[in-house]
Formats: structure tokens, sequence, C-alpha cells
């Protein structure tokens, strides 16, 4: 065995993969596993602690995975990470742990991600379940969305002895883990769905169905219905457009919108009612993580797809695995391109897109080269579908209805990094509601702060 | 889950439904909507509220067999339950947020047009409630079609009931009563029309050369409903609208319908296709001739 080199990980092939919706990466056995453990150096000052936003004590389970005690393993894991079969499959462990990792200096990092899957998949096979000991307190609190912001903080308090309610917009509980991201990615059933049943082991009551700023109001939750303290981690909200000509047209999707409809409403599912449209030419405008997962979709669904993105490969925000295993399924990327007009037939369809050539300038002020476009290079490219992924704005429901709580200018609900506290006393904020459209990791972590942020005060009070 | 505690056949395809639901019943108002999900294979379907009882905890949905779900929904009995069922969603319609004096004021109209008499229906009641005058022009393709008249006659100031074929009331559409009451020299500063798209926008057409401002409520194609998946947006003014958050009700004279209509054609075959499943089972194989067959 190589040292330096990680041990590599089985995956569907992708000429197979390409036409079905079960899971890319098949991740470790329990040999593997071990196997990789073993390349841990153990630092007694680690430094891929520090790059995990929700601190998790990394040498100390991959240790006991070295042991193979995988039960231990995960009880470690466990006590940091509330989604641990999630957050080894999601989070960006390149630029976090792994990018932090000792072995990575020289070869390699250790495949962090990769053997916290597999202890949580180990985990889960077993029918083990995390555990708090922790006597219930009887004092309420209130958390608005399931998604990965939410359910941490909410396991977090509980563990704490809290008694949480989550509620929940839709239908089913997991948020963006449910509605965004799909399932070759992140199987709904098998990993999502399990995680939140952890959660709820912990003693976390989850109700959906209910819409905060309209089925009831935070407000209201706070003075009729006996909650201390409440936690927003409502996601984010409206998609965005470009405001180019054709953008109504149909076949003009929001990545959100053809996401939803196959993630949460399962539409790539024969006997679900939910109708999609399986275009023949996609384009897929946008080149983050929720572009690459659209594309991936699309092309599942039976389309020739095409990645339209205005500046080169190095400045993609996507994940380079992400990236990599859409060139790999035949995603055609079309980089330094950008769309100028989307072109409508007669009875209102998409037939085609124009677009721009386009050159990097000088950096902006994110530090990222500015796409410049090159003068008379439009082309017109035949598709029947475009599905927009740029991003979101925040959702107005919950700023809107809440008296004392406090907006910036982007419409971002203002929270304190450290705690989650917002403007208004007992109100605690975090994820995507507070940064606008960011990693689950990020979200967990702002639902990590928040949680302490909660207990600080309640405590106090 | 959420029971359903009376169901009645109002008309052809047309259905009534009592469903309990308390934290919707609780907070709902005239103009908002629900979305109710049959199990766990069903569309989410958006709803205008059509009645609500505090007390009980119930809300009334008033649908039309349109797509396979409405279709399948049909078939739901008293003492059945929906899986899910949220809201309320979207704003309150204007009126009831206006003040009562102002109100009181103006003279209103209400053009409802097939299942659109359903959510006319808690604007007018709400307005009778609270002691505001208010017109009624009830339309529909014929008399068969008609429902709710008993009760909307006695919450409208006055009511005029058309039917297209004449079967019934005054025969016309909408659009011709509402011509011949200003005619007679009846006037009116404020009309809501609610009903399908095409009957909108003709009112819309007319409100607009009598000068009258006009709100329509707006039921685009909606998945979550929440202000998430921009399926239900529109242009209003020349600006991109969310139905889900921003409305439903918008200024009718400034409603691009054209568009909107083309939108809502969208899942047509799609949902043709899931309708014939529905109806024929295993059996279809693209025999009909309409739909290409499953691809």
């Amino acid at each position: 065995m190589d040292v330096l080199k990680k041990v590599p990980v089985k995956e569907q092939e992708p000429q197979v993969r390409a036409q079905n919706f079960e899971e890319v990466c098949l991740g470790y056995d329990a040999k593997e596993a071990v196997s990789e453990s073993e390349r841990c150096l153990n630092c007694k000052n680690a430094q891929c602690v520090k790059g995990c936003p929700v601190a998790i004590d990394i040498p100390g389970f991959i240790s006991e995975i070295k042991n193979e005690n995988f039960e231990k393993a995960y009880e470690i894991l466990s006590a940091s990470s509330a989604l641990p079969a999630v957050c080894g499959r999601v989070c960006p462990q390149e630029s976090q742990c792994e990018g932090k990792c000792i072995r990575g200096i020289k070869g390699e990092p250790v495949s962090i991600g990769k053997l916290e899957r597999f202890t949580a998949d180990w985990a889960r096979e077993q029918g083990i379940v995390p555990k708090s000991d922790q006597e219930k307190n009887g004092r309420k609190v209130a958390v608005v969305g399931s998604g990965p912001a939410g359910l941490t903080c909410a396991g977090d308090l509980a563990r704490l002895g809290y008694d949480v309610t989550i509620f929940e917009a839709l239908h089913e509980a997991g948020g963006v883990l449910i509605y965004g991201i799909p399932e070759f990615r992140l199987p709904k059933q098998d990993v999502v769905a399990k995680e939140v049943e952890n959660v709820k082991a912990l003693g976390v009551k989850i109700e959906t169905n209910v819409v905060i700023g309209q089925s009831t109001t935070i407000d209201e939750l706070m003075e009729e219905e006996g909650f201390e303290a409440v936690f927003i981690g409502s996601g984010a909200g409206l998609p965005r457009f470009m405001g180019i000509p054709g953008e109504q047209a149909n076949g003009v999707f929001s990545a959100n919108e053809f996401l939803t409809r196959n993630n949460l409403m399962k539409a790539f599912r024969e006997e679900y009612d939910t109708p999609i449209m399986k275009g023949k030419n996609v384009a897929v405008v946008g080149g983050g993580n929720v572009a690459m997962d659209a594309a991936r979709t699309a092309l599942r669904l039976g389309a020739n797809v095409h990645i339209v993105y205005r500046r080169s490969e190095a400045e993609l925000p996507a994940r380079v695995e992400e990236v990599h295993h859409a060139k790999e399924e035949g995603v055609i990327f079309d980089l330094l391109t950008n769309p100028v007009e989307i072109l409508v037939d007669e009875n209102g369809w998409v037939k085609g897109m124009t677009c721009i050539r386009m050159e990097l300038g000088e950096p902006d002020a994110s530090g990222r080269r500015s796409p410049v476009e090159v003068a008379g290079s439009e082309f017109e490219i035949e598709l029947d579908t475009v599905i927009m992924s740029l991003g979101t704005s925040p959702n107005p429901l919950i700023s809107s209805t809440t008296k004392g709580l406090e907006t910036n200018r982007r419409k971002c609900i203002v929270a304190q990094e450290e705690t989650g506290e917002t403007s208004k006393p007992g109100v605690f904020a975090g994820g995507d509601a507070v940064t606008g459209a960011a990693t689950v990791i990020l979200a967990m972590g702002a639902g990590k702060a928040a949680a302490k942020g909660i207990h600080a005060y309640l405590s106090g009070k | 889950m959420y029971p359903i505690v009376k169901k009645e056949k109002l008309a052809d395809r047309i259905f009534l439904m009592d469903v309990r639901a308390p934290r919707v019943a609780k907070t709902c108002e005239p103009g908002q909507f629900v979305i109710v999900k049959i199990d766990e294979e069903g569309e989410r379907i958006p709803l205008t509220i059509c009645d609500y009882d505090r007390a009980a905890g119930t809300i009334t949905i008033v649908f039309q067999t349109v797509g396979a779900s409405t279709e399948r929904m049909q078939y739901l009995k008293e003492g059945d339950a929906f899986m899910d069922f949220v809201g309320p969603l979207g704003c309150a319609s204007e009126l009831v947020t206006m003040d009562i004096e102002e109100l009181k004021k103006k003279k209103i109209v209400f053009i409802a047009g097939g299942v659109g008499t359903a959510p006319v229906y808690p604007q007018v009641k709400w307005l009778h409630a609270h002691g505001v005058d208010c017109d009624v022009i009830m339309g529909s393709r014929t008399k068969e079609l008609l429902f709710f008249t008993e009760q909307m006659e006695k919450v409208a100031t006055n009511l005029y009931v058309t039917t297209d074929d004449g079967s019934y009331g005054f025969c016309g559409m909408g659009t011709d009563q509402l011509q011949a009451l200003v005619d007679a020299g009846r006037t009116y500063n404020h009309c809501v029309a609610i009903g399908p798209m095409i009957m909108m926008k003709f009112v819309c057409l007319l409100t607009k050369k009598l000068e009258i401002p006009t709100i329509v409520s707006m039921n685009p194609i909606m998945v979550d409903g929440t202000g998430m998946c921009g399926a239900c947006r529109l242009t209003v003014g020349g600006e991109v609208k969310f139905a889900c958050v921003d409305g439903p009700e918008f200024d009718g004279h400034l409603v691009d319908f054209d568009q909107a209509m083309k939108r809502q054609q969208l899942y047509k075959t799609e949902e043709g296709k899931a309708m014939l499943r529905l109806a024929e089972g295993d059996t279809h194989h693209g025999g009909c001739g309409h739909c290409g067959g499953e691809k």
C-alpha cells in the first residue's frame, strides 16, 4: 500500500450511474476503513479539528477505527455531529478537515470524509442510535426549519435537556437534504430519514406542515405556546433569475424547482404524481454545487446537459469532486460563456439560448477575476430547457412577521456569529437565513453555536 | 393526518370538503390558500380557502377535478384524511386589511367564474359580517355547474347569476352582466375577479375601459408554496412576482395574462399522461394516440 495515497473508494461506473439515481460513491468496507485509518498520524495539535466547523474529535474517532472499535468511533463522532452520515457525503472536506491534514503536505490527506461516512453507515446498519442520558429540564425551545442548522441546534439542545420542537414548512423533515441534494449523492430513506430519526431519538419533536410567519408567528410561539427561546434556521429563499429576455418562457426553471420536483416530490419515480419536464437538451446556468446537482439530475432523466458558466474552471464554486463526477458522467462544460437571451418559439416554449463568450479581467472585490464580454462573440445553442442556478434571496415570511427582528441590506437576518443571537431577545438564527446560500456544514456549525448561545441565555434567565 | 369531516358534491366534477386543520383555521384570512397532498405519492395541490371555522378548527376547500391529483382526490370520503395540509399561505385579501370606514365608502363588485365562486364566498361573507355592501356576479357555463347560490344570496347585497347558455339567470358572461349593470347606471370603484385566467383577463380588459380598479387572484403552477421554488412566478407591471408570497391577489390591470396562461400549459401533457395512467392502469400503453405513449 502506498502510504502517500488514500485507500481508493469504490464508485458506480460513470456510464452506469448516469442512467440511475442510485448512490454514486459506494463507501469503504470495514477492511478498507481500518486500512485508511492507519494513515492518520494522530497529531497532538490536530489541524483537521480546527478545519471542522463543528469541531469533531477527528483523531479520536479515527483511532477507534484503527482499534476496530467502530461503536466507540460512532460515539465520539455523534457527540459533535448530529448528521455524520450526511457530512461524510456532502461536506467540502478538501477545503476543511482534509485541507488542513498534515498527511496532505506530502501526498494525499487522510480520507476523513469517507471514514466519517463509514462509521455512521456502520452504526446505522447495526441499529445503533445516539444516546443522551441528560435529564430533561422541561424548558421549551422552538426551532424553525428542519434542515442542517435546525437539526443540529435541536439535537444539541436536546442533549442539554431542553424540550425541543422543530417546525417544518414542508411535508417532510430534512430541509435542503430532502428537497435539494439529489438521491445519488445523499440517499433519502437510508441516510437522511435515519439521521432525522436519530435526532428524534434524542427527544426532539418535529411538527411538519407549519409555516412560521403564516401558520403561526415567532411572537405567538413565545407568548402563547410557552417557548422560552426560538432558533431560526429557515434556510435560503426565493430563486434569483438573470433578468434576460425569455426567462418566463415554458421550459425555464429555477434549480430549486427542478430539484424539488425531483427530490422532494420524487418525480423521477413512475408511481409519484408530480410531473417534471424531462428535456432533451438542457442548459444549467451557474457553477455551484446546486448547478452540478441540477445538471446531473437532468442527465439521469435522459437529457444532453450543458453547464453554462461565465468564468473559467478554476473559479467554479462547486466542489472539485462534483465537477469531476459531472464530467465523468458526460455533462458538457461551456465555460467563459454567459447567456444573453433565451429564445422562445411561437407557443411560448424555449427553443434555444443566445450566449456570449467571456474573458477574465482584473480581480474583483471577492478576489475572483471578473469576466468581461468578448465583443461580437454571440452564438446560439439549441435547447428545450434552461435551469437557472444563480443562488437565492432570503425569504421574507419570518422577518416581515416578527417584531424587532433586524435584517441587513441583503434582507438576511442579522445574528452574532459566536452565539446566533439576533436583535430580538430570546431569538437566535443561523444557516442560510443569516449568511445567504452556503454549505450544509456551515449551517450545522451555526446551529451548534446557537445551541450554545441559547443554553447560555436560558441558564442566565 | 388531516381528517375530512364533511364532503359534498356541489356540481358536476366540483366537490366541497371540510378538513380539520386547527393551526390553519386559527390564523387564516379570506384570500389565502392552502396546499394539500393526498398521500405519499400525491402532488402538492394549492387550493384557495373557501371558508373556515375557527372554533371547530376546520377549513373548507372546493375543487374541480382537472388533473391526475384532483381526479384522485374526488374519491376521498368523510373519515378519510389528507396526509398533508399546510397553510395559510399567501397574503390575505387587500379588502380585509383595509380600514372598515374606508371600505364602507367603496362601491364593490365581485365577479366569480366557475369554481372561482368558492374563493369569492369568504370575502363576501367577511364584508357582510363587517357591514360592508357589495354586489356579486356569479357565472358558469350552464345551470348544472352553479353552486353556492343560496349561501351567496344571504351575504351579497345584490346577486346576479349568469350562465353562458342562458339555462339560468342572465344569459351571457360575467363581463356582459357587468357591462349591462354599468349601462343601467350602476357605478363601481372596486372590482374583485376570481375564476379561470381567461375570464379574469377579459374582466380586466373591460374594467380597464370602465376605469374600475380590479383585483384578481392568480392560480399558477406551484410546488412548495412558501417562496422557495419560483414555479409560480408571474410578470406584474413588468416585474417578476411570486404568487405564493407576493400574492395570490394582484392588480389585474398590471398582470401579464397571456404569459401566465402559457405558463399554465407547462405540464398539460405530463398531467394528461398521469390521468390516463390512472384511468386505464396497466392497460395504457399509448393506445390512445394522443400522448405518444410511455417513453
